[in-house]
């Protein structure tokens, strides 16, 4: 494949990502690994509410006293927005507009970076307030289950640094267009998980 | 390699398999260490063996003894019986569907090493003072309280071994979905291809639930987690149901293969083609689909209730039944077959009675009310052995003497070849077959030693001696290798003659791009389509003689590989030592440079010229 080789918005590809053979390996593979990814999630899933406010005698920690809805909705937001703008990355993609698509997957990341930094601001305000890995049961599976998803992001935003300043000089090719599109996919994905964990672990655990 | 003038010497022999990423290669490695486990785990069995020879023997403590039994089941399913499966299905699937390679051969290596580096991880244990003893199964009530870091380099090292395997199923999947050759539609594939193309599908649900597991299984002990801690809230029976949903599958992974390796068998010594084949592709993927849905069986006797239990009866029986269409086109492609008795048949031909009489006994266990009864005795050792002994590894040995001259380019010899097969297969039912009545009798599983005068003493001695003869046969087939290895009398394309799919259309060994021209595909049997019609290369290309791109090396694997080997040693001495807590940073951080390192530089492959494949062309012309 030509590196080099210059496009132009007319002869640039509809389905860059699946434009050539090593491109369509890449996203038949990526998907299969995202379907492995669903079964790991869902054994989380299973475990954290097999183990919900399940403790020692004298339980110290229940979801009702310790999550703060207003917290987890920022966090919700920024993580939701990011999805949409990594769409947007995605329409200047195809488009051939390497600079928009350069500058909305930076937008993506910065708001993926402000998640991830609340997340460690719950964390740290949990475990100041006792509730630590080895306080209980419950607590062990929650921070399991929320420290996957937000690993998850993190190497997120790790992968997407990378592609953005590897590729800042030279521009889309059919190569890295493969690379961008299953990081949307990816991206998406966390943020699928991230609404079950809003909706399985939060808003269950607040409301009942 | 490629028309750049290769260096010679050991260093860059050396540098050439640890960079390797061709997948007859990467097969080839995936069969040295799969069968160095092999006899490791061997050598185990054959310990426990020993100890159980006489009633009261105090030959091995019973610390020793958990170690050993532990590691013998861990070591044969995680390091032998799927690292060689493995093997096969790198060096073989690819050619059967007229590919030049596998979807993604960097991954493909990494998986190797990953299982590599796990299996090491693992047995090194044997020499840190202790190796993990909680069986195999692991079951935390046990795992947790477990002295020492038996149990953690049981987690750690699986946890490695168990990523390959997943990238290695995906890497599969992606393969035959993307890479067959032209008019290779997926009712034209080889059953081998479409049981790797199911057992990977299996790989890919199942071994999700393991790393959730293993990960479990490591915070409790080493990051204080609760998971499997009752007094903290946490609940044992929750490992078991991860650990059946991943080891219950696990053995349709394992023994798909197996079925996929007979299937190609019999009709090439039956002369016949294949009974049934489209039952046959549905029977796969219907036994890959039912292999999920009954892992509690493995429960029956923790309390789940009669209905769950009558539920997971039901379904397990079911699984009998597509395996019951697969065992009568077998014997209906023998049917009226002419019938050539070579050694991979004669497998083939001793696996039908030895794998029917393990199924027997598993749908006996089906029923849970019997369960209660056979539970934990010397039966349960005796069905699974029956079934991964008879089905598994009497699969392994058939593909090893079927396939060995596609891979070396050398035929391993039938006589040998017979007195391992007569050893082998007498050993093992006299091995399994007594434990069905030390079963019934009472003896109880996982025992180390048992009294005198029980009237299990005639009884284990059969067995013993069986286990011995058993050794006796792979220690035939060790010498044979080594034997035809030194004679390397080179065969053609096709040595057995009645060769049927692709894979004995190219070269033996192949050439590394497989085929100078990508080949057409006829219909099933394409090979034996092709010689029919008088064409006796067995092979229509179906494009012009063009560049071929390849893949280049990289020791970027075995680099990942090697900073996940280092991060565990980091994390179980992590509060034990002062050098602990920085291996582990170390060993991630290494892993992660290197995996940055392989996404920021580009790595294109490169063209294998035209001139290039026309001159290995003729000089394979010149051979034949």
């Amino acid at each position: 494949m030509d590196l080099n080789k210059k496009f132009t918005p007319e002869t640039w590809p509809d389905n860059p990502e699946t434009a050539t053979f090593e491109a369509k390996n890449k996203f038949v593979g990526f998907w299969l690994f995202l379907g492995g990814e669903v079964i790991l999630f869902a054994t989380l899933f299973a475990t954290y509410l097999a183990l919900k406010n399940k403790g020692p005698a004298g339980l110290e920690f229940s979801t009702q006293e310790l999550y703060e809805l207003p917290l987890v909705f920022v966090m919700t937001m920024l993580l939701l927005t990011s999805s949409l703008t990594s769409v947007y990355a995605m329409y200047h993609l195809r488009n051939y507009n390497f600079r928009k698509m350069q500058l909305w997957l930076g937008i993506t990341a910065f708001l993926g970076l402000g998640f991830l930094m609340l997340e460690v601001y719950e964390f740290t305000h949990y475990v100041q307030l006792g509730f630590t890995y080895g306080n209980s049961a419950f607590s062990s599976s929650f921070y399991t289950l929320v420290g996957t998803h937000g690993f998850h992001v993190a190497i997120g935003l790790v992968w997407i640094t990378l592609l953005i300043f590897r590729n800042a000089k030279r521009g889309l090719n059919l190569y890295n267009a493969t690379k961008y599109y299953t990081f949307s996919l990816y991206w998406h994905f966390i943020d699928v998980i991230w609404v079950f964990i809003f909706t399985a672990v939060y808003l269950m655990g607040v409301v009942g | 390699m490629s028309s750049v003038a290769q260096k010679k010497g050991f260093g860059a022999w050396l540098w050439d398999w640890l960079t390797t990423v061709d997948h007859k290669k990467i097969g080839i490695l995936y069969l040295l260490g799969g069968g160095f486990f092999f006899v490791l785990g061997g050598i185990e069995a054959v310990l426990i063996r020993i100890q159980l020879l006489h009633p009261n023997s105090d030959l091995i403590s019973a610390g020793l003894f958990n170690q050993l039994i532990t590691m013998h089941g861990t070591t044969m399913i995680f390091l032998a019986a799927m690292p060689i499966l493995f093997g096969f299905m790198n060096a073989i699937m690819p050619l059967q569907i007229g590919a030049r390679d596998v979807a993604f051969p960097f991954i493909n290596s990494l998986g190797l090493w990953m299982f590599i580096f796990g299996g090491l991880f693992l047995n090194i244990s044997w020499f840190m003072g202790q190796a993990p003893d909680a069986g195999w199964t692991s079951y935390t009530s046990l795992a947790i309280t477990s002295e020492g870091h038996g149990v953690d380099f049981y987690s750690i090292g699986l946890q490695i071994a168990g990523g390959g395997t997943l990238m290695s199923g995906i890497n599969f999947l992606v393969t035959i979905i993307n890479m067959r050759a032209p008019g290779m539609t997926y009712m034209r594939m080889p059953l081998f291809t479409w049981t790797t193309f199911i057992a990977s599908a299996m790989i890919l649900f199942a071994f999700p639930p393991l790393t959730i597991g293993l990960f479990f299984l490591t915070f409790d002990r080493l990051f204080g987690g609760n998971f499997f801690d009752h007094t903290m809230g946490g609940n044992t029976i929750i490992w078991e149901h991860i650990f059946w949903i991943f080891g219950h599958p696990e053995v349709y992974i394992l023994i798909l293969p197996a079925f996929g390796i007979f299937s190609e068998v019999f009709p090439t010594f039956s002369r016949k083609r294949l009974f049934g084949y489209t039952s046959m592709v549905f029977a796969t993927v219907l036994i890959g689909f039912l292999g999920f849905m009954v892992w509690a069986h493995h429960m029956f006797t923790v309390g789940l209730g009669s209905t769950a239990n009558a539920i997971f009866a039901v379904a397990t029986m079911a699984i009998a039944v597509p395996t019951g269409v697969k065992i009568f086109n077998w014997l209906l492609t023998m049917w009226g077959g002419s019938i050539k008795v070579t050694v991979p048949m004669l497998y083939a031909i001793g696996f039908i009675p030895s794998f029917v009489m393990g199924g027997v006994t598993g749908i006996m266990q089906g029923a849970a009310p019997l369960d209660y009864q056979l539970h934990d005795s010397y039966f349960i050792v005796a069905h699974f052995h029956y079934v991964i002994i008879g089905g598994v590894v009497l699969s392994i040995l058939a593909a090893t003497h079927y396939w060995w001259p596609k891979m070396f380019g050398t035929l391993l010899d039938e006589t040998l070849g017979k007195v391992t097969f007569w050893f082998f297969f007498i050993g093992f039912h006299m091995t399994f077959l007594i434990q069905h009545w030390l079963g019934f009798w009472g003896m109880p599983r996982r025992v180390f030693t048992y009294m005198d005068g029980q009237g299990w003493n005639a009884a284990n001695y059969i067995s013993t001696i069986g286990a011995f003869l058993m050794s006796i046969g792979v220690i035939v087939l060790v010498y044979n290798i080594i034997v035809t290895t030194v004679k390397n009398k080179r065969v053609g394309n096709d040595p057995w003659g009645d060769g049927r799919t692709l894979e004995w259309a190219t070269q033996s060994p192949p050439v590394y791009y497989n085929f100078p021209q990508t080949p057409l595909v006829r219909g099933l049997d394409t090979v034996w389509i092709e010689k029919q019609e008088g064409n006796e290369s067995g092979y229509t290309p179906a494009v012009p003689l063009q560049d071929i791109h390849m893949p280049h090396g990289s020791i970027i694997p075995f680099l990942m590989s090697f900073g996940l080997f280092m991060a565990g040693f980091g994390a179980m001495f992590r509060l034990e030592t002062s050098w602990g807590l920085s291996l582990l940073v170390f060993g991630l951080f290494w892993t992660f440079v290197t995996m940055s390192i392989r996404s920021v530089k580009d790595d294109l492959g490169y063209y294998v010229p035209k001139e290039e494949i026309l001159r290995d062309m003729k000089r394979e012309g010149g051979q034949k």
